[in-house]
């Protein structure tokens, strides 16, 4: 089999160090000068695809991003990681905001058969709606194979042998080329891109395009009906005695007589 | 994986890669017992202080009301007495923990009458084994002195008690859009009074300045338990002589700092870090050079390390080098306001150091989470040494011509009988951190040392503590760096302020005779 063209998806999300603020009006999160970073599961993406490439057997790693023209420096980075070229499909302000996995789904098939790409990784989930469906449902669309949650990938002549990170352990499947891998957190370290890799990246093809361009209709399919902080945590107290702490235990229904 | 459960799991697991910049300072506490300072220096005679007797404990008691603010319990005492690099470990029976001022006065004053020795204690992560006892003197902790008071959100001045943890208060600071001036790996750890008593340098201080500069006002507690109060949050304040700057650096020697007023500045809107390789030392300062050319105002830390640092990184921590292997590494961090224009100068400068081949390779972090993960590669290096087993601490200021001079010619002094000599340290203050290590103490060992690197020290000009201070260690080469004169007035000031000589005896300065 001949070196796999892959294509790999790079989300642009609030960076995971960053405290989240939720707007007053409930309505989503402040993104406005907030440090933004790569998605760290499109990270391990990015490095899963590298690698293939060092070993020869991927030819060409295209990056894709949706989203603000913001969305450019992240596949800069991609590419200063070790990208060949980019895919920017622009969505802004309003249209971003209803944005979802479904649509974005749509849009990476429709670049996956135009770029006649035989593997495509995607992080499992995004750090920032934690939806975990782009792969899935990019997998349906385009009626691939999918390995989610890969903690390994071995290419193996025409298929793929994925470690799976289930809930109960670990499994092995094997799927067909083409297919959608969904990478997990232990698959591989991400590399740090290195000067003159940053330096190339910046004459790296990098293409703008729109969702219109590949018919895909991004009207939103959900309604946010409201965004708001996870419940602060009340503050422990401290007991004297452990007869002090089972009456405790009993006051708040815990424990019975 | 498709329970919401192992998601939430999931993404608490990442912190796992990008290991945080925190220095963790209690990993090390195993059961193997350190060699009490009094044994291991059998020269040192105990002072003419009492001894701590039950009455003392019930009247320390009546002053520290409630549960744990006496602490006699010898398990618990035993991380108060001992510091956290493992090298001193004293034999104080009683710890106090106020949680005012008033607090401290009293006790202070009840043991100056007494006649007892106390050592002022804050996070216990000093370098010289200045924040333990070195005998049986009592440990007064600011641990449960930390109220923020409060923080002027127009100056940027902070008012907090000193036993605020740096990180704490620097996370506080940064949901009102300041930072604290100050920043060193000791953050998750070290209380503010403790940085001020020992006038801790660390990351920022290129950027910044020292604290002499930042501390606005002081509030202390002298031997006699009177209270001084400097505490003026003013820029300007010209009137009389300017106390507060006695105290600090004075390493608890003069008094107790029981509040302090800090000038915080902005919190930089961006922030870069970037991590490079270089061939030789002389490589490293002229990056400095055109580093402070290039990115002048938005210069923020010039970092250095050698390989055989990164080699304690990489073995003793199992941590990866960002880059390839190279004899000499350099951290450059950038802060501004505008990031694009941050950005534009220092990808201007990556390319001139490439293009002239200053530089050989190296990597640029721009999120948040990179930038914590190469900022700990240089941060965690004094808990990575003490994987070795002990740690010979240097901390020294030389010209930078010398600077590295230093550690090549100690290699080839100790030869094979170390396990390694390492260099690190901030460029950008002249301050070179050199440490050695071996399996154990040695005596051999340490005479090799010392004094022959105070004296290369002092023939090159430099100072034999440049921000570590002199605490127990290092007390005796003072004259190395002072004169005889200043060292006469210290002592003067000394005894004018503290009569009996009870705060932190057998430190800092030597003894008049």
């Amino acid at each position: 089999m001949s070196a796999l063209r892959v294509l790999v998806g790079c989300k642009r999300v609030i960076d995971y160090a960053v405290r989240v603020r939720v707007k007053p009006d409930k309505t989503g999160v402040f993104t406005d000068g907030v440090k933004h970073s790569m998605n760290p599961f499109d990270e391990i993406a990015m490095e899963e695809a590298i690698r293939m490439k060092e070993k020869k057997l991927a030819s060409e790693i295209i990056v894709v991003s949706c989203g603000p023209i913001q969305c450019q420096e992240t596949l800069r980075t991609a590419l200063a990681m070790g990208g060949d070229r980019a895919i920017h499909v622009q969505v802004d302000g309003k249209e971003y905001e209803g944005l979802q996995p479904f649509h974005v789904s749509k849009i990476l098939a429709k670049i996956a058969q135009e770029e006649k790409v035989d593997l495509l990784i995607l992080g499992k989930q995004a750090i920032d709606d934690d939806c975990n469906q782009t792969g899935q449902m990019t997998a349906a669309i385009l009626d691939w194979p999918q390995a989610t949650f890969a903690s390994k990938v071995e290419i193996d002549n025409g298929s793929l042998k994925v470690l799976r990170e289930i809930d109960g352990g670990l499994e092995n499947i094997k799927v067909k080329l083409p297919a959608v891998v969904t990478t997990d957190l232990r698959l591989n370290e991400p590399r740090y891109a290195t000067l003159p890799n940053i330096m190339k990246a910046k004459k790296k093809p990098l293409t703008t395009k729109k969702p219109s361009d590949y018919a895909v209709d991004i009207s939103p399919r959900q309604e946010v009906l409201s965004v708001e902080d996870p419940p602060v945590r009340e503050a422990g107290q401290k007991v004297e005695s452990v007869e002090q702490l089972v009456q405790k235990l009993r006051d708040a229904g815990l424990i019975v007589s | 994986m498709n329970s919401i459960m192992p998601l939430l799991s999931q993404s608490a697991r990442l912190p796992l890669r990008f290991s945080c910049r925190i220095r963790h300072f209690h990993i090390q506490q195993k059961k193997l017992a350190v060699e009490l300072t009094r044994i291991r220096y059998p020269n040192l005679k105990r002072g003419p202080y009492a001894n701590v007797c039950d009455a003392d404990i019930s009247n320390f008691e009546k002053l520290l009301p409630g549960h744990g603010r006496v602490i006699t319990d010898v398990n618990e005492l035993d991380g108060f007495n001992t510091d956290w690099l493992k090298t001193c470990r004293g034999s104080s029976q009683v710890v106090l923990r106020p949680k005012t001022t008033e607090e401290v006065s009293a006790l202070l004053c009840y043991c100056n009458d007494r006649r007892l020795a106390v050592v002022p204690q804050g996070g216990n992560t000093g370098l010289v084994g200045g924040s333990v006892p070195v005998f049986d003197e009592v440990i007064i902790s600011t641990q449960l002195m930390n109220n923020i008071i409060s923080l002027d959100e127009v100056s940027g001045i902070l008012v907090c008690q000193a036993g605020c943890i740096l990180a704490n208060l620097d996370s506080y600071l940064k949901d009102h859009k300041f930072t604290m001036p100050l920043d060193l790996g000791a953050k998750g750890s070290c209380h503010i009074g403790g940085n001020l008593a020992t006038n801790a340098g660390g990351v920022r201080l290129l950027r910044y300045g020292s604290l002499h500069g930042t501390i606005l006002g002081l509030e202390v507690v002298q031997a006699s338990g009177v209270v001084v109060d400097c505490l003026s949050s003013l820029r300007k304040d010209n009137t009389g002589y300017d106390l507060k700057q006695l105290f600090i650096g004075s390493e608890g020697t003069l008094g107790i700092i029981t509040k302090a007023a800090i000038l915080c500045p902005q919190k930089p809107n961006a922030v870069n870090v970037a991590f490079l390789g270089c061939d030789s030392f002389n490589r490293v300062l002229d990056v400095f050079q055109k580093s402070k050319h290039m990115l002048g105002e938005i210069l923020s830390a010039f970092e250095f390390m050698d390989a055989a640092s990164m080699d304690v990184i990489q073995k003793n921590l199992k941590m990866h080098n960002p880059i390839a292997d190279f004899p000499f590494y350099i951290l450059i961090e950038t802060s501004g306001s505008n990031g694009n224009h941050d950005e534009e100068k220092l990808n201007k400068f990556l390319e001139t150091m490439l293009s002239t081949q200053l530089v050989n390779d190296g990597t640029v972090a721009t999120d948040m989470s990179k930038i914590e993960a190469v900022w700990s590669v240089r941060e965690r290096m004094a808990e990575g040494l003490m994987h070795d087993g002990y740690c010979y601490k240097y901390d020294v200021s030389l010209p930078l011509l010398k600077f590295y001079s230093l550690v090549e010619d100690m290699r080839r002094h100790l030869g094979s009988r170390v396990t390694r000599v390492v260099g690190y340290g901030h460029v950008g203050d002249g301050n070179l951190h050199l440490n050695i290590t071996t399996p154990a103490y040695s005596h051999e060992i340490m005479d090799l040392i010392e004094p022959y690197i105070y004296d290369w020290v002092a023939r090159h000009h430099g100072s034999i503590s440049a921000e570590h201070g002199l605490g127990f260690k290092k007390k005796q080469f003072i004259y190395h760096s002072k004169t005889k004169s200043a060292v006469k007035l210290m002592q003067a000031i000394k005894k004018l302020m503290d009569p009996n000589g009870i705060l932190n005896p057998y430190k800092t300065i030597p003894d008049a005779s």
